[in-house]
């Protein structure tokens, strides 16, 4: 913790900016770190734990992501690269493969897949309506069990014309698109895209607990999802809990689609998000 | 680091105030002077909160502002606590003036608003009008540091609406708190015709604060855009409009105007052009120059690239005795008075420029190297176009003329077909009118001097037609197209 001193008499024309988050996490109760990628190896993302999703979903045979998302993924450096310690995911405004916006979505799948622990990445933002980042997991299994039977913990989701707010949120059956458990976490008197802020989850195996900076915001548990799981006569399994096998890790920009909707004049393009640290701990 | 507190501390004595910043690490001088002006940043809450006892003071009446019937404190309305100010704004046809607006100012010498980040209110209102302007920093003296958002849409539901403040260390000693202008509703978007309506609205709590939740600063200026141009040494261009865009917690952008006194400009090459503090570009020397602008340290989107052309190339200067001289428009002669130079005649004609009757305030101004004013009419989209002395002004007599005088610049390649027909008509505006003409061929608008000047003399004897002379009512410029942009000086008749 840093401190800052402050004469009580100009408390009223203080201005503080640029601090760096507190990062002494509560919430969180597992800090062995088992992996962590502080991006300070300039270039592309570390090959051996990230690799690139490319196109525009048609290839994965789920045309627009399966959110009829606008953006074609490249593994070009305009679109994802590290840099100055930070591992740059940018979305732009151009004609490419059959689309008018390029983007960057990377993953660890089969480099790193963990079962439980507490995922945390340090994040800043960028804005804009139609602009839709995410930090996510999915299980490892969705080849033999289609989402959302594989699962999906959304650790951190934000709209670009919310700056505000992010939401985080599991997908599985019987909840999950417009049904999954989810909230909202609302910064007061700050942005997500002025500073960075931690985004983490804390997994185990009847939890999940969600939290943004210092602070728990949800807790997501077996009961809950199976309570608010919709009941399909055609769905035996709604509301299993299917958090109990290794995921993987999703980092990427959404541009478009059927939640953020299309971008506007209001849009600017390029839009970046900065992710200062991946870490993982158990 | 340690150069910076330096520097904020030279900033804090000889503002006399405290601006603080910026890091973590950093401590407050300890010997910071203590703060000389309010930071209270209340404007109003139920009560006006340290305001002038006049509270509300109206824009100008001779500009259309009513100030008897539009302002109010009631308690039968608020947001938050017991009473709100109502604004009515008049009907297009009140006689007392149809605008509302006016300001608030501090009673005492001013706030130090330099810790807040926005002005903010709540509005409702009886329909759903747009706010012509609202903003702070118009203070019936310097307007210094005046912000204004234009065209504020309101809801006839209680809403937070936000000004931005665009650089608050500038708002060291500000008086003027808050600053509206409200027009007659115009439900049919059919522009201003005298059909728009009056309308009410509600504001309340008013007051700077702190929001944390504006993001995104974009400076702006020529709306963003890059614009490249040429001009003339000793020309003057504006860099204008200033702005400033923050992105709101609402995701929606607000754009407000700003003063230039937010802004510092640059001049990539001063020697070229230089830009001063209002923004005003003077160009000066040959060469190549981009002017850019920034708040703070915040670069604002928008540049103006200026290639100085030289000198600017002056109509050859007159120098006939005017005592044979009869001027329609000269800087050389007493001019006559004309109705206009551009009759905007509808709907056939096209021709911009030439507006008004003032010769000494047209087109272009362009100093001759003494200093005094060169002014030139620049009419573009020419078809055709007159200057008239008839009905505001006597019918002139030119009738012991024998020659009428003009320099043209035309401003554009002159081909084979291209003519200027100029047309005499008399007695225009009182009973019969009598008319003849005379061309100027391609030829006679390209025998030019260096600077692009065709020196014409007609006689007066040549024209088409049996012109009464002693009742002179309009020249027309006539080219129905074939020439659309051209520079006129030294229209006169002579005797020599």
């Amino acid at each position: 913790m840093k401190h800052i001193k402050i004469i009580p008499l100009f408390v009223t024309a203080l201005f503080l900016s640029a601090c760096q988050t507190d990062e002494t996490q509560e919430v969180a109760k597992l800090n062995n770190l088992i992996m962590a990628d502080e991006f300070d190896v300039e270039g592309t993302p570390n090959p051996s734990l990230w690799k690139f999703e490319v196109g525009d979903g048609t290839a994965q045979g789920i045309p627009g992501w399966g959110n009829n998302e606008l953006q074609y993924y490249t593994d070009r450096p305009e679109n994802v690269t590290v840099d100055n310690g930070l591992l740059v995911i940018t979305a732009n405004e151009e004609s490419f493969g059959g689309s008018n916006y390029t983007s960057g979505r990377i993953i660890t799948q089969g480099l790193f897949e963990q079962q439980y622990g507490r995922f945390e990445a340090r994040i800043r933002l960028p804005y804009g309506k139609g602009i839709w980042p995410a930090f996510w997991l999915l299980g490892n299994d969705c080849d033999q069990n289609p989402w959302p039977q594989c699962g999906e913990i959304d650790i951190m989701e934000y709209l670009g014309d919310s700056p505000t707010l992010v939401f985080g949120s599991v997908h599985g059956p019987g909840y999950n698109a417009g049904d999954s458990v989810s909230k909202e976490y609302q910064l007061e008197n700050d942005r997500f895209d002025t500073d960075f802020h931690v985004f983490g989850i804390e997994w185990g195996p009847d939890y999940i607990n969600y939290y943004v900076d210092g602070d728990l915001y949800q807790t997501v548990t077996p009961s809950l999802v199976a309570e608010e799981a919709i009941e399909d006569d055609s769905l035996e399994n709604a509301g299993e809990w299917v958090f109990n096998r290794p995921f993987y890790i999703i980092l990427n920009i959404a541009v478009g689609g059927n939640l953020p909707g299309a971008p506007n004049a209001e849009t600017v393009f390029p839009q970046s998000m900065y992710v200062d640290y991946v870490r993982v701990y158990n | 680091m340690k150069n910076i507190i330096i520097k904020k501390f030279k900033s804090i004595f000889i503002s006399g105030l405290i601006v603080l910043s910026i890091g973590c690490e950093r401590d407050i001088a300890d010997d910071a002077p203590d703060a000389l002006f309010s930071s209270n940043g209340e404007v109003f809450t139920d009560i006006p909160v340290g305001l002038t006892d006049q509270f509300f003071e109206s824009f100008n009446p001779a500009e259309g502002y009513n100030t008897d019937d539009t302002f109010e404190v009631v308690d039968d309305e608020s947001f938050d606590g017991t009473s709100s100010i109502r604004i009515d704004v008049p009907s297009p046809d009140n006689p007392n003036g149809f605008l509302a607006g006016g300001i608030f100012r501090d009673r005492g010498e001013g706030r130090n608003l330099t810790g807040y980040d926005a002005l903010t209110f709540w509005a409702k209102a009886s329909t759903t009008a747009t706010l012509a302007s609202v903003g702070f920093g118009s203070d019936f003296e310097e307007d210094k540091f005046a912000v204004t958002r234009s065209n504020l849409q309101l809801t006839t539901n209680w809403t937070k609406y936000i000004i931005p403040i665009p650089d608050p260390s500038k708002l060291v000693q500000e008086r003027g708190l808050f600053s509206y202008i409200a027009a007659p509703f115009d439900v049919l978007g059919d522009g201003p015709n005298g059909n728009e309506i009056g309308w009410t609205m509600w504001i309340d709590e008013i007051r700077f604060e702190t929001l944390g939740t504006l993001g995104q600063p974009r400076p702006g200026i020529f709306n963003g855009s890059d614009i490249v141009t040429e001009a003339f040494t000793g020309s003057n261009i504006q860099v204008t409009p200033l702005t400033y865009t923050v992105n709101q917690p609402s995701g929606l952008n607000a754009t407000v105007n700003a003063t230039a006194n937010y802004f510092e400009f640059e001049s990539s090459d001063p020697a070229v052009a230089s830009v001063d503090s209002t923004g005003e570009i003077t160009v000066l020397g040959d060469g190549t120059t981009t002017i850019t602008a920034s708040i703070g340290n915040i670069a604002a989107e928008g540049s103006i690239e200026v290639t100085s052309i030289g000198p600017f190339p002056h109509a050859p200067v007159p120098t006939r005795d005017p005592a044979n001289v009869i001027s329609l428009f000269s800087d050389a002669y007493t001019n006559v008075p004309v109705r206009h130079y551009n009759g905007f005649f509808l709907p056939f004609q096209t021709t911009q420029g030439g507006a008004g009757s003032d010769p000494n305030n047209v087109d272009i101004q362009a100093p001759f190297s003494d200093g005094s004013p060169d002014n030139i009419i620049n009419y573009t989209a020419l078809n055709f176009v007159s200057i008239g002395t008839y009905e505001t002004v006597p019918l002139v007599d030119v009738s012991s003329m024998t020659t009428i005088h003009m320099d043209i610049n035309v401003r554009e390649a002159i081909d084979g077909g291209d003519f200027i027909r100029i047309l005499i008509e008399a007695g225009t505006g009182a009973g019969a009118t009598s008319a003849g003409d005379f061309t100027l061929n391609a030829a006679a608008l390209s025998n030019v001097n260096a600077d692009g000047w065709a020196t014409i003399d007609i006689p007066l004897s040549s024209f088409s037609g049996s012109i009464d002379f002693a009742n002179l009512g309009q020249v027309f410029f006539i080219s129905d197209a074939t020439v659309s942009d051209i520079w006129v000086d030294n229209v006169y008749f002579h005797n020599d």
